[in-house]
């Protein structure tokens, strides 16, 4: 068992005056996948965003390697991809650009290679060249998914990524998440459908339900 | 710096594939000038007198025209949450939006405010000095813009609230650019209003983007 490398401790979410969840707390190891599971309101989505730094928790802490996460959000944001419900792809930009931009921002010295690699990987080479308003929902939600892959980041967030795909792009994320763990990575995901996670630690948010 | 070019260079390649901005905003401008020599009778002398003002406002409201649009889109689709969570200064990202936001309208405003001085009948003396405002203007009304733009995100009805928070804060770009054109056509220096539009745009440069990330984080949460 390797050391846990992010960890959470009481954390609460309140969304206006509504309190989401309390006291949650979770530690993921080097290589480790967190599956987060509860009914839909129970806060899921929250404690990614969370996680990510999009929202505030009102008590607790987050910590990298043993160091809390203080008020750096570039060193926190440059560890992380963050994978919503909406996939931020511009309509009238192709499917390449779209990438590009999000892999630039993320890296600005990304390499031309490791994009077509990426659109490879979720075999999206033949649209390539394609504006992305053309795309069908599970094809832009593979485009969404590419980003991981176009820029490293050690840290995936994923807010059900599975919504949309067909049984081989399923099949093609469990190997992208395998193979990110297998380098060290690691994966909070929330889902709604079985996911084939060797090793993966559940999280039921039910029970920091107020 | 980098990352500034990346996002300049996509909203910018943006507006190219859509268009509409760009020609929407021009357009405003010219057909709302155009109706003012019908509106105030084709004597020169009156036209010569308000022609600063009338090219200024109506450059404001055509800059402002396009302002809700700036960030919205990007909040709609998804895109701004994760440019917050790009790894770099927020404010870096919103300076590239606002230099593309001035790229495809102001300048396309200036563009064709020469032209509608002339036929505003605004004195030769003036026209190099009303270049002189809108160049050392407009950006700062992008600035400001961008912060009322990023403000009004999640509001129901925008647009008007948008243009009720942002118009107050352009009258002294307003002022002091009507003022030096005039003082360009009375021929009386113009060195004081220049400096003072240029002090605005300095003080914004920097105050407008941390107002702006502000609220687009507020927005996003």
């Amino acid at each position: 068992m390797n050391a846990a490398i992010f960890s959470a401790e009481n954390l609460t979410c309140r969304r206006s005056d509504h309190l989401v969840f309390r006291g949650l707390g979770f530690e993921v190891p080097v290589g480790g996948a967190l599956i987060l599971l509860g009914p839909n309101g129970s806060g899921k989505s929250s404690l990614l965003r969370l996680l990510a730094g999009l929202l505030k928790s009102e008590t607790g802490s987050l910590s990298w390697g043993g160091e809390k996460l203080s008020s750096d959000r570039e060193a926190h944001a440059g560890r992380l991809h963050y994978l919503g419900h909406q996939d931020a792809l511009k309509p009238v930009l192709t499917v390449r650009e779209n990438l590009l931009f999000w892999a630039r921002l993320h890296e600005p010295t990304v390499a031309d290679a490791v994009v077509d690699a990426a659109l490879a990987a979720l075999t999206l080479t033949s649209l390539a060249d394609l504006p992305a308003k053309l795309l069908s929902a599970g094809q832009k939600r593979r485009l969404a998914l590419s980003r991981l892959l176009a820029a490293k980041a050690p840290l995936w967030l994923l807010d059900e990524p599975s919504v949309g795909l067909d049984v081989a792009s399923v099949a093609r994320l469990e190997a992208m998440i395998a193979e990110h763990r297998s380098a060290g990575g690691i994966v909070i995901l929330s889902t709604h459908v079985e996911l084939d996670l060797p090793g993966a630690e559940q999280l039921h948010l039910g029970s920091f339900a107020p | 710096m980098t990352r500034l070019w990346t996002i300049v260079q996509r909203d910018l390649r943006l507006a190219l594939r859509q268009g509409s901005d760009s020609l929407m905003v021009v357009g405003f401008f010219v057909l709302t000038v155009t109706l003012f020599p019908f509106g105030l009778g084709p004597e020169t002398n009156l036209l010569e007198r308000t022609s600063s003002g009338i090219l200024w406002v109506t450059a404001l409201l055509a800059s402002m025209l396009s302002l809700d649009r700036l960030f919205l889109a990007d909040y709609e689709d998804g895109s701004l949450e994760l440019l917050t969570l790009t790894p770099t200064t927020l404010e870096i990202l919103v300076i590239g939006k606002v230099m593309a936001h001035w790229l495809t309208t102001a300048l396309p405003v200036m563009a064709a405010a020469p032209i509608l001085a002339l036929l505003l009948h605004l004195q030769e003396d003036g026209f190099a000095t009303l270049m002189l405002t809108l160049l050392l203007g407009t950006p700062t009304l992008s600035l400001i813009g961008a912060m009322g733009a990023a403000l009004v995100l999640g509001a129901r009805r925008g647009g008007v609230l948008l243009s009720l928070l942002i118009l107050p804060l352009y009258i002294p770009v307003l002022i002091f650019a009507v003022g030096a054109v005039d003082a360009a056509v009375q021929g009386l220096p113009v060195k004081g209003h220049l400096l003072i539009l240029g002090g605005i745009l300095l003080a914004a440069l920097p105050l407008a983007p941390l107002a702006t990330v502000a609220a687009v984080r507020q927005a996003v949460e």
